[in-house]
């Protein structure tokens, strides 16, 4: 049996950027997910890895292939010790009109996941956790 | 060279058709925008078609791109249609909420050259 993939990845530019979420494709792709729910995990890496890239400067991206109850999923875990968001609720709701770049990421990303949760504390930073699984075939 | 020189735009009649076949970054789709205006001005293009065809992936902000250098060419009086979005890409920006709202779309290049074409007559016989 082969070792569950995990990488971290440092996310400071716009070329970590797009090695994140070419990353995260080739895992949903070697693992068999359809190409709309790869599309998903993927858009919401990028989505994600731009925030912290923009907006916080430098962070890391876990990458990891994650099983439970004979499922099995990619779990994206972006970390930065940027400015924090403040008034998050109003940022996740707010979507394309309200939340400028940062609420569409936010909220779209959360649209697009299976599970989603952010931590953000204002001048610490912010942990936010996607998940995908596959759907069964 | 231009900054999006791996974005061929050719020109057809009075139409410019360009062709995104490389993955986007955000650097280039900023670029791509900015040269695909200036060439506009300077072939007086009355109409512009962008085949996104060869994205398998298009997030927010180049989604905004894309639709923003639509809006910007028909505020220069250039008619514009963005044709040859995959099903995928379709579906992950509905569900992201995301609206690709002031910017016509087509199927694919044939559908997309057919009615630029129609919108340039309709501009010309509304002008009469």
């Amino acid at each position: 049996m082969s070792v569950p993939f995990s990488e971290k990845m440092i996310v400071a530019s716009e070329d970590d950027v797009m090695l994140a979420r070419r990353t995260v494709r080739l895992l949903a792709e070697s693992l068999g997910f359809d190409p709309f729910t790869a599309a998903a995990i993927t858009t919401a890496t990028s989505e994600l890895c731009r925030n912290v890239w923009v907006h916080a400067e430098k962070g890391t991206a876990l990458v990891e292939q994650i099983g439970s109850n004979g499922r099995t999923g990619i779990r994206v875990e972006l970390r930065d010790e940027g400015p924090g968001i403040a008034e998050i609720d109003r940022v996740l709701s707010g979507g394309q009109r309200h939340g400028g770049s940062l609420g569409l990421g936010l909220s779209g990303s959360r649209r697009l996941a299976d599970e989603f949760r952010i931590e953000t504390v204002v001048g610490r930073g912010t942990v936010v956790t996607v998940v995908k699984w596959k759907r069964p075939t | 060279m231009s900054a999006h020189g791996s974005i061929p735009v050719l020109r057809i009649g009075s139409t410019l058709l360009a062709s995104i076949q490389v993955e986007l970054r955000d650097t280039i789709a900023d670029a791509f925008q900015e040269d695909i205006l200036q060439t506009i001005a300077k072939t007086g293009a009355a109409g512009l078609v962008i085949d996104i065809t060869g994205l398998e992936m298009v997030d927010s902000y180049v989604a905004r791109v894309l639709a923003n250098t639509g809006r910007m060419a028909a505020l220069m009086g250039t008619e514009t249609v963005i044709v040859g979005m995959r099903p995928v890409v379709a579906a992950t920006l509905v569900r992201m909420g995301f609206r690709m709202e002031g910017v016509l779309t087509a199927l694919n290049v044939d559908a997309g050259l057919k009615l630029v074409s129609e919108l340039i007559a309709r501009r010309h016989g509304a002008g009469r």
